[in-house]
């Protein structure tokens, strides 16, 4: 074998260099153990104190940090402040009503919006911006909430998603602008978003509840760090990837920059920036469940509760009940960006002129005195609620007693045949010879840069001590994005031109993505008992949604004509689809592959809950610890892995593209 | 009826009005709400609200606030939460240490309550492992093997709680020569899906129980039955029957303790008091836990029927 690689290397140099890195790995991996202890487990002596020093720096932005006038922690309750302000206002008008005084002791002085005003409020909406059918669903998905009696949980939650998700999208949207204009921002920003989407939120949220307060603000604040991200990146790969001919028309016809940007850029790349918006919805919604445990009370709190004690019912109701709000804001929010602004009607008097506003405003006065003599009118009455009762607990026994021998026998076909052995084998590697590798891929795909990149961020996983359970969470969350987009790319290219077939994958996929995956983990763990399959299915069934989502938004986004001008000239449908949709549609795929992977880390603070051994793990046994430092280091340890198979990743494609002869011609 | 509807509500702002004067009671303290934290388990919610309740009678001001067990210390110490009613000794120890220690944060004392935790199993293991519940009995290979599962066999597989709660699990079993893997559930819910899965099958299992809890409630089983805890078994290699190791001994009896905010005592000294004179024992908890998961009363309902039956007690808490 040996003698095969060198001819080889001979016979085709670009090769050679793979052969020997890897021949020089195995040779580690298998002889090394005697001669170089060290490579295989890093020396306790040489680790580096990381987890002490950032908890010293925590310590100290905490205690200490002062930007003169006012401290570091003043100037977060600042801003925890502004944005308490607009949520208040949220919580007032759709749970609370508005009150005067605090606590137990304050009194209403104006009810909360009766659920009827709610709804109609929000129907009028979606007759307004997308017509009948729209305006249908709005009131089902909420007529749902208030069926179910979770309607005062469910404005608990929209009152937050309310202020979380424009701040997001304004927020993510302007970095996103900023990194199109100037590649050094650009440069600047995308380790940073790395880090806030893959860093556990477990990991930072005893600090951001020191310096925010305990309290729904907190929870706004990790909700837009961990949300935002998306927006910023499909911003800028939307305005990139705007046609040239439209930059040179409105170059033509004089715009200004800005004229430039939100007359030509926003509107020629709305599909795109909506998938934004519909991620930053959606990433929201997923907070719930954490935002729950810091105060924020709502939908996450009642699912909690319910799983704990076994109740899958109730737990499933109030998980749907967040899955009904993120589809109606979500299909709200993507037909108000479709509709055509035409000129408004300048005739007639102010209700002419604003039927649907004026129709709200009526509904909710006049359901708001009605409600005064009328309870049911204010809040849903309680005898008209549904609930399902014990009836999925039971169909989960049922489930278990008739098939759980079947099932336990696939769960331990799979994981003594595919996990175990993948476990034990990257657990077997020599830390240094990973890293080593790992350079040497970012050398060759992405030149020395990439090569240091990755290198060193291997190094520093293995030198905090992490590493074990870094290639547990390899493991684990390799296996989830390799089946994720077996399922998601298929899934994707089918659902991509059947236009009936998408509007039903897209409601699994938002379900999927929205619904708190604790509703299915508990089950699950009847099932498969605790342990890494039951991680798995966690992390495959929420890792699959971008997989999905990213190949259709690729694939519908293929200029018609290539299309047209493949068929003319009598390509089969199948070469359609490979040689032209899929190789154009590359780009959007492999940011799903990088969504995916990035997914699936963000998972790992749930897989922790049913008892893998991962860096997940480490983050919560940190956070029961009270320990900020030793939570950030495994923190940070999740992000370099993604920042390493994000990098590779992104070198690959582009070598890919480039030996391919597709150039960056639409970058 | 726009004129019913006024004067109904012109009535309810009276009655408020009404209700805020009964708070008076304590003006001199502060009337800023005393914010108490709401866990996700039943036997917590029910604790708080007593406690709520019995301080509103007292006229306090009092605001419930849904917070994690362990991200609360961040927001105790800081001030902006108040009491936490359950802070396990078995679960809660290093996160309240570490609170405590700020300076911020006070333990204010026992509740009276005590964490009972051991093994537990099902009745029905009984017949496969006869001599239970004595530890000795789970040292036998077929005992053990019963226990098994595909992963773990030979051995025995033990489901212990959450690595975070601690529980020297893994060196137990090494102490005391058990031939049974420790397999820790991630969380709470997670353990006792497990524990329903199996007791539907009638399947085999051994896992980590608490009390008070429902589950001791609801599932028919027992305690493994372990050399009773000393001080001297964690600390001191020679106790024991393994002269060797530590552990080789049945867990602690933990307290509940009652936390709070270090400046309570300031704000609200009679409300201090009060919490710190709040005690209940387990049977009474574990009855009206009972009450809310299995018999489907709601927690304020098991709240009030607590409080007119034992007026007297919680009369004294606030010194009337």
């Amino acid at each position: 074998m040996q003698a095969s690689a060198i001819r080889n290397g001979i016979a085709l140099p670009r090769w050679s260099g793979w052969a020997i890195a890897l021949f020089c790995f195995v040779l580690l991996w298998k002889f090394g153990a005697e001669q170089l202890p060290w490579a295989f487990e890093y020396p306790r002596k040489a680790m580096i104190p990381a987890a002490r020093w950032i908890g010293d720096f925590t310590k100290w932005l905490l205690n200490e940090a002062t930007f003169g006038l006012f401290t570091f922690q003043e100037f977060t309750r600042f801003i925890a402040a502004v944005i308490d302000f607009p949520y208040r206002i949220a919580l007032s008008l759709l749970s609370t009503g508005f009150l005067q005084g605090e606590g137990s002791a304050a009194v209403q002085i104006t009810p909360p919006l009766s659920w009827i005003a709610v709804i109609v409020t929000f129907t009028l909406l979606g007759l307004h911006a997308g017509g009948m059918r729209l305006a249908a669903l709005v009131a089902a998905c909420l007529g749902f909430v208030a069926l179910f009696g979770q309607w005062q949980s469910a404005m608990v939650t929209l009152a937050s998603i309310l202020v979380a998700v424009p701040l997001g999208v304004a927020g993510g949207a302007a970095l996103g602008v900023l990194a199109w204009r100037s590649p050094a921002f650009e440069r600047a920003i995308r380790p940073v978003l790395d880090l806030m989407q893959t860093i556990p939120v477990f990991a930072y949220l005893v600090p951001i509840l020191f310096l925010f307060g305990f309290g729904p603000t907190a929870a706004v604040v990790a909700t837009l760090i961990y949300a935002m991200p998306p927006m910023t990146r499909v911003t800028q790969l939307a305005l990139s990837r705007v046609p040239g001919e439209l930059t040179d028309l409105g170059r033509m016809v004089g715009c200004s920059r800005r004229q430039m940007l939100w007359r030509v850029m926003v509107p020629a790349s709305m599909p795109s920036l909506m998938v934004g918006v519909n991620q930053v919805i959606m990433l929201s919604l997923n907070m719930v469940i954490i935002a729950s445990m810091i105060g924020a009370g709502g939908l996450g709190f009642d699912v909690l509760a319910a799983l704990r004690r076994l109740d899958f019912g109730a737990g499933l109701e109030a998980g749907l009940a967040i899955v009904a709000l993120a589809v109606a804001l979500d299909r709200l929010s993507q037909a108000f960006a479709a509709r055509r602004t035409g000129a408004a009607p300048t005739a007639g008097n102010p209700v002419q002129r604003h039927p649907y506003l004026a129709g709200a405003l009526a509904t909710i006065v006049i359901a708001g005195l009605a409600g005064l003599a009328v309870p049911a009118v204010q809040t849903y009455p309680e005898a008209l609620e549904l609930s399902t009762g014990t009836f999925w607990s039971e169909v989960v026994a049922w489930i278990n007693v008739n098939f759980f021998d079947a099932i336990e026998a696939v769960k331990n076909a799979v994981l003594l045949n595919l996990l175990i052995p993948f476990k034990r084998f990257l657990l077997d590697l020599p830390w240094l010879g990973v890293a080593g590798l790992l350079a040497f891929a970012g050398w060759r795909l992405g030149g020395w840069q990439l090569a240091v990149l990755a290198g060193v961020l291997a190094f520093l996983i293995a030198a905090t001590g992490q590493w074990e359970k870094a290639m547990i969470t390899v493991y684990l969350c390799g296996i989830s994005v390799l089946f994720a987009m077996l399922i998601g790319v298929p899934v994707g290219i089918l659902a991509a031109e059947r236009e009936r077939l998408w509007t039903v994958v897209r409601v699994v996929i938002d379900t999927l993505q929205t619904l708190p995956s604790f509703v299915y983990l508990m089950p699950a763990v009847m099932l498969f008992r605790v342990g890494d399959f039951t991680a798995m299915v966690a992390v495959v069934a929420y890792a699959v949604a971008p997989a999905i989502r990213y190949t259709v938004l690729g694939l519908q986004h293929v200029d018609p004509k290539l299309i047209e001008a493949g068929r003319a000239m009598g390509c089969t449908p199948n070469q359609i689809l490979l040689r032209i949709k899929l190789k154009l549609a590359l780009p959007e795929i492999m940011l799903g592959l990088n969504q995916t992977v990035m997914f699936a880390l963000s998972m790992l603070v749930i897989t922790a809950l049913v008892g893998t051994r991962d860096l997940g793990q480490e983050v919560y046994i940190a956070l029961t610890k009270a320990d900020p430092g030793r939570g950030l280091v495994a923190g940070l340890a999740v992000a370099f892995i993604a920042i390493i198979t994000d990098r590779l990743n992104q070198a690959g494609a582009r070598a890919a593209r480039a030996r391919l002869g597709l150039g960056d011609a639409q970058a | 009826m726009s004129k019913t509807t006024t004067s109904m509500f012109l009535g309810g702002l009276a009655v408020s009005a009404f209700a805020l004067g009964a708070g008076m009671a304590v003006a001199q303290e502060s009337s800023d709400p005393i914010k108490l934290t709401l866990h996700d388990w039943t036997g917590q919610l029910i604790t708080t609200e007593l406690m709520g309740e019995v301080l509103k009678q007292a006229g306090y001001n009092i605001e419930y606030v849904q917070a994690d067990y362990l991200a609360q210390f961040a927001g105790l110490e800081t001030g902006d939460l108040h009491v936490a009613m359950e802070m396990w000794e078995t679960t809660g120890r290093d996160a309240m240490d570490a609170a405590t220690a700020t300076g911020k944060v006070e333990n204010i004392g026992p509740t009276g309550m005590k964490a009972k935790e051991e093994w537990w199993y099902p009745t029905y293991m009984k017949e496969k492992c006869p001599g239970l519940p004595n530890w000795e009995a789970l040292k036998d290979a077929a005992c053990a093997e019963a226990f098994s599962t595909a992963e773990t066999a030979p051995k025995g597989r033990y489901l212990g709680g959450p690595v975070t709660w601690g529980g020297f699990d893994d060196e137990r079993v090494e102490a005391l020569d058990l031939p049974f893997e420790v397999i820790h559930a991630g969380t709470d819910a997670a353990l006792f899906a497990e524990l329903e899965s199996a007791y539907q099958r009638q399947a085999p299992i051994l896992l980590w129980i608490y009390a008070p809890h429902w589950a001791p409630a609801k599932y028919e089983g027992e305690w493994v039955e372990f050399p009773e805890y000393t001080a001297e078994c964690y600390n001191d290699p020679a106790w024991g029957s393994n002269p060797d190791m530590a552990y080789d001994c049945g867990k602690p009896f933990g307290e509940i303790w009652k936390v709070g905010w270090a400046g309570m005592k300031d704000k609200w000294p009679g409300a201090y008091e009060a919490v710190k004179a709040f005690t209940i024992d387990n049977d009474e908890m574990g009855a009206m836990i009972t009450d809310v998961d299995l018999n489907g009363k709601t927690v304020s309902e098991v709240v009030a029927g607590w409080m007119t039956a034992n007026e007297g007690r919680w009369k004294g808490w606030i010194g009337q």
